[in-house]
């Protein structure tokens, strides 16, 4: 079990750009996400840090409208979550 | 000024208003007692019982008038999931279903049953071949027999159509599944009561009259015969025993006026609202820029559509669409009063900021429809502008 979370863990791709929108409300974590994506080189990786809970399905649906790639979500231990984007274009 | 928010509540129709009229004067006695003016209440109450039944397809004597739609579904769910209580104490929702099923499946689950929620597709479209095993107690969920006991269930629910996004539920399909199970099936059909003909084989219907332009306060609670049922409320003799207190028959005269009317209307006013609606379902996404038009295209109810817009707060658009003069609803975080996003949203995976639904009632003007397609694009635009997005 332990090995394999490593072995997941190793496989992830670290975040080229973190984007802190925590305590933001939607539609601005999205916002910054569109303005920021194009700073990272194609398939990077970038993590946004958000609290409001409709981050969370609206990062997924932005990526699945926008021909990006949704990598995951992460929750993090204060609450809120990392969510995880490739660039793919 | 153009209202956009039938789903929410539909303008009284012009014979409900007659009837209403009228029936104050001539059904204000106790329908229960034994003189005149009673036995005139009487005699309307169950005329407009008779007349719903014949609306839904069922009996008049399974025909009970309810406080409201909300109270209607509380009942139904609360009272099969009691009167089952042997067979079984397992719940299946869709989870999509207005608040007031999910709100009833909470108080069954704090009274020691459980409740198994099905998914549903990007389109809103419950996972019927997922819904049939919850029903029949072989979902993953179910395999615990979590301490209910029995481990059977008591009660399925689903919807006609869904309140936020107008997809179409297979309740035909679902309604066989449960036959085969042996379970009963709630439908709760306020989006189309009045607007569509209802699939059969459902053992408890719930509506409400305000949605199908009807007075509020009434809704109607239909149980089929052999339903077991037992009230969760204090045991009232009105309405075959189900609901509580003193019919208001003047309302219910009125409500069934109404679903007459809408009824008959619906065949020709459904097909030119829906026309409406595909115009909006294809004109938005051509007008505005990022924008995800959500739900079922075609298998939906007439005159509901919803679209997000990608980089604008709900809010916002509401109260510029508001000055515009369009009255429309949004389920968006922001626009609700628990700061959560639309529940429905949420189990699609679809865009819940910039949420619009637009839902249309009888009358609707082409030239409405086209004046808020010709105010909509400015409209986003400067809202995106003033957030700083590029466009």
């Amino acid at each position: 079990m332990t090995s394999r979370h490593t072995a997941a863990q190793q496989a992830a791709q670290a975040p080229a750009l973190t984007i802190d929108a925590l305590g933001r409300k939607c539609p601005i974590p999205i916002i910054m996400l569109a303005e920021q994506i194009g700073h990272v080189p194609l398939n990077g990786v970038v993590a946004v840090l958000a609290d409001d809970p409709a981050a969370f399905t609206d990062i997924p649906a932005w990526c699945r409208l926008k021909s990006h790639h949704h990598v995951g979500s992460h929750e993090l231990p204060q609450g809120g979550w990392s969510i995880h984007v490739r660039r793919n274009y | 000024m153009a209202y956009f928010d039938a789903a929410s509540t539909e303008p009284l129709h012009p014979r409900a208003r007659e009837a209403l009229t009228a029936a104050l004067d001539t059904g204000w006695a106790d329908p229960a007692r034994l003189y005149g003016p009673a036995r005139r209440a009487r005699m309307l109450l169950e005329q407009a019982r008779a007349e719903v039944a014949e609306v839904f397809g069922c009996r008049p004597d399974e025909v009970s008038f309810t406080a409201s739609g909300t109270q209607a579904v509380h009942l139904g769910v609360l009272g099969v999931s009691r009167g089952r209580r042997r067979a079984g104490r397992r719940l299946v929702v869709s989870a999509v279903e207005h608040s007031s099923v999910l709100h009833a499946a909470q108080v069954h689950e704090r009274d020691g049953g459980s409740v198994e929620t099905v998914g549903v597709g990007r389109t809103g479209v419950v996972d019927l071949a997922a819904f049939g095993a919850a029903v029949r107690g072989e979902s993953a969920e179910a395999g615990g027999d979590g301490g209910g006991g029995g481990g059977g269930t008591a009660l399925a629910c689903l919807q006609s159509a869904n309140h936020e996004v107008g997809t179409l539920q297979p309740v035909a399909e679902a309604a066989a599944l449960c036959a085969e199970a042996g379970v009963p099936l709630l439908v709760d059909a306020a989006q189309t009561a009045g607007r569509a003909p209802l699939p059969g084989g459902w053992s408890v219907l719930a509506a409400s009259a305000h949605k199908w332009g009807g007075p509020a306060g009434v809704g109607v609670l239909a149980v089929r015969k052999g339903t077991r049922w037992r009230g969760p409320l204090p045991e009232d003799e009105r309405e075959h025993r189900r609901v509580p207190g003193f019919e208001n028959v003047p309302a219910i005269v009125a409500a069934a006026a109404a679903l007459r009317a809408a009824a008959e209307e619906s065949e020709q006013e459904g097909a030119r609202l829906s026309a409406l609606v595909d115009r909006i379902r294809t004109e938005v996404p051509r007008l505005v820029p990022d924008v995800e038009v959500i739900g079922e295209p075609v298998a939906r109810a007439p005159h509901i559509v919803t679209f997000s817009c990608l980089y604008v707060e709900g809010e916002a658009l509401l109260a510029e669409l508001d000055k515009a003069g369009f009255s429309v609803s949004s389920g968006s975080s922001c626009t609700a009063s628990t700061l959560r996003p639309s529940h429905v949203l949420e189990a699609m995976g679809v865009l819940t900021h910039g949420n619009v639904r637009v839902s249309l009632p009888r009358g609707t003007s082409t030239a409405d429809v086209d004046r808020f397609l010709a105010v909509l694009p400015d409209i986003v635009r400067g809202i995106r502008a003033d957030a700083g997005v590029k466009s």
